[in-house]
């Protein structure tokens, strides 16, 4: 499913649109463990709706590529990396509430 | 694996499986370690030596077993830890060249702000497995896991830590995690009860402005462990604990004698002197010439090529030299040939274990026939009477099992000659106590020696006059004159000559000028 996703998140056209900043996500993820599954699937809804065409989502299997898990420190996870617009902000959990995300991570 | 779970488990063949920590005693405490494979919590304040106490548990892995380790800290960075262990004389840059060792800080702190929905903590199940498999760890350290409550959810992080125990369990990890201890319990957040093999508790406790270092096993499910509360030191060479030896109990005594030194005194003790491998008390009030007793056995063992430690807690070597010099012991050729070593310190400069350990490592190296310590009464002044009991009874245990002759002597105040507390707790672990006093004879301050004790022999139970000289000690009966008057008017007389010659010289020397 994750590398799926990847795939997907790859493939999304970047797309600037005027006096917004486009966003540059990265969401760790552990396989398809429930919490990462859900968190995938959360972070696709709300990038969808909240951000259409100015996001770019990479999402990273640290099963996969554990050496990723040391480079960024990961302790919990599914951990979501807002890496821009600065400040660069950590979001632990399975994002599953929506509003909360967006709020933590100021999208606007 | 069904064969050996067939296997009667009464049998005293299968041992529980243990990882050595390579630590002197504690291994003794454990009976041979820390469970093999399994978890154990080390609990402490801060400042215990948690942190010193898990690294050298790692080190000692690869150095003494070949086993790697991992050291997870969450507190501090690898080049810090590579930094604080070197001053303990660990190479630690070359065993991470090597591979035998991985350092890995997780910072949690960055984690602390943000959270949204469930999570777990993959990501250091990710990274310690990346790090065993690494290095084919046997060895875990985590340090320490207080950091990891700071910023996570409680609730998650239980059932977590619990995942981990029995991840780590699975993968056969010898794991040390390092926890601050609680006041209600064990743990501040009663971690003991998902580690339930092994629990040590390190304390650090001030008493009479000394601090003591104590290590105590909680708990350790399947094993016979010590119970109390054992005093640790760190120092140059890492961690050191002192049990009370195990073997002590069935130690051999030997029957064979070693001279006082003071032929008199040898005659009161069944003719032969002490017995060789026992512990010897001399005590006494001050100015009665314990020194003089001690340095006269020092003397006669060093005249008989036997090596002897001289512990002076009083007067600096120089000093006794010079001292003992005037009643016709020299010293100073014996310590220049090496058979004669002294250990000089101040009581007061360290704390009791650390002279102990201090006299056990010049021990190790000479292996002295005779150790003499003088006095152990100066050593009362640090610490409180019941420590220094415990800790002189493990001192002098440690002698009898390398079979040396320790003599000690002990100052005690006028008053208390017949029964001081003090020395009735180390008359108990004494097999020969002698008592020196001033006594009143005639009018005049007589010194005198009697054998309160001594186990094993029959000896003289008289009080003998003790005359130090410049040809050395004496023993003499005491004499007492029956006509009061006769003996005054002699003194006079005495005292009179003495005077006049006394005149004689000074005016000898006023010619001569």
């Amino acid at each position: 499913m994750s590398k799926k996703d990847r795939k997907n998140s790859k493939v999304q056209p970047v797309k600037r649109v005027s006096g917004k900043q486009k966003y540059v996500l990265k969401l760790f993820v552990t396989g398809n463990l429930p919490n990462s599954s859900r968190a995938v699937i959360n972070i696709n809804a709300i990038c969808r709706k909240h951000l259409p065409g100015r996001y770019d989502l990479e999402i990273i299997d640290i099963y996969q590529q554990p050496a990723q898990a040391i480079k960024e420190d990961i302790i919990a996870a599914p951990l979501l990396i807002k890496k821009f617009p600065l400040p660069e902000e950590r979001l632990i959990g399975d994002l599953s509430d929506h509003e909360n995300v967006l709020k933590e991570l100021r999208i606007v | 694996m069904k064969q050996l779970s067939l296997k009667p488990s009464r049998s005293n063949h299968i041992k529980f499986p243990k990882s050595p920590t390579g630590f002197p005693g504690l291994d003794d405490i454990t009976t041979g370690g820390l469970p093999k494979g399994r978890p154990t919590l080390l609990l402490g304040n801060a400042g215990c030596g948690k942190t010193i106490f898990a690294m050298e548990f790692l080190i000692n892995g690869i150095k003494l077993f070949n086993e790697p380790g991992v050291f997870m800290s969450f507190e501090e960075k690898p080049d810090e830890l590579v930094t604080n262990s070197n001053s303990f004389g660990y190479d630690l840059d070359k065993l991470i060249d090597e591979n035998k060792i991985y350092l890995e800080n997780l910072q949690i702190n960055r984690h602390s702000t943000l959270k949204s929905g469930n999570y777990d903590l993959e990501g250091l199940f990710v990274r310690l497995e990346l790090a065993i498999n690494s290095t084919k760890a046997k060895r875990l350290v985590l340090d320490s896991l207080d950091a990891l409550f700071f910023g996570l959810d409680p609730q998650i992080l239980r059932s977590e830590f619990k995942r981990l125990l029995t991840w780590l369990k699975k993968k056969k990890i010898t794991a040390v995690i390092t926890a601050e201890a609680g006041d209600s319990f064990l743990s501040r957040h009663g971690l003991e009860e998902y580690i339930a093999d092994c629990v040590l508790v390190l304390n650090n406790r001030v008493t009479n402005q000394i601090s003591t270092r104590r290590l105590r096993v909680v708990k350790y499910r399947g094993s016979i462990h010590g119970n109390n509360e054992y005093p640790f030191i760190i120092d140059e060479k890492g961690i050191t604990v002192f049990p009370v030896d195990r073997t002590v109990v069935q130690h051999r005594s030997s029957s064979d004698r070693i001279s006082s030194g003071i032929k008199d005194l040898d005659l009161m003790l069944d003719k032969k002197g002490f017995y060789f491998g026992s512990s010897i008390l001399i005590s006494g009030t001050a100015g009665t010439g314990k020194t003089s007793v001690a340095a006269s056995f020092a003397y006669s063992v060093c005249k008989d090529k036997k090596r002897c430690i001289f512990c002076a807690f009083e007067e600096s070597p120089n000093q006794v030299v010079r001292n003992m010099r005037s009643i016709g012991f020299h010293l100073a050729p014996l310590i220049k040939s090496g058979i004669l070593t002294f250990y000089y310190s101040r009581p007061t400069l360290q704390n009791l274990e650390l002279h102990f350990i201090a006299i056990k490592k010049l021990i190790n190296d000479i292996r002295p026939t005779v150790v003499i310590l003088d006095p152990i009464t100066n050593l009362m002044t640090e610490g409180p009477n019941s420590d220094i009991r415990s800790m002189l009874t493990r001192f002098v245990d440690f002698l009898k099992t390398q079979h040396i002759t320790v003599l000690f002597t002990a100052a005690i105040t006028v008053g208390s000659i017949e029964r001081n507390p003090s020395d009735e707790g180390i008359s108990s672990m004494v097999d020969t106590w002698m008592m020196v006093q001033d006594i009143e004879v005639e009018e005049e301050r007589t010194r005198s020696l009697c054998i309160m004790k001594s186990r094993g022999m029959p000896h003289s139970h008289m009080v003998r006059e003790f005359n130090i000289s410049s040809k050395g000690i004496t023993l003499s009966p005491i004499i007492r004159r029956i006509k009061e008057s006769v003996s005054g008017a002699k003194r006079r007389a005495k005292e009179n000559r003495n005077l006049s010659t006394s005149k004689e010289t000074n005016d000898f020397k006023e010619t001569a000028r």
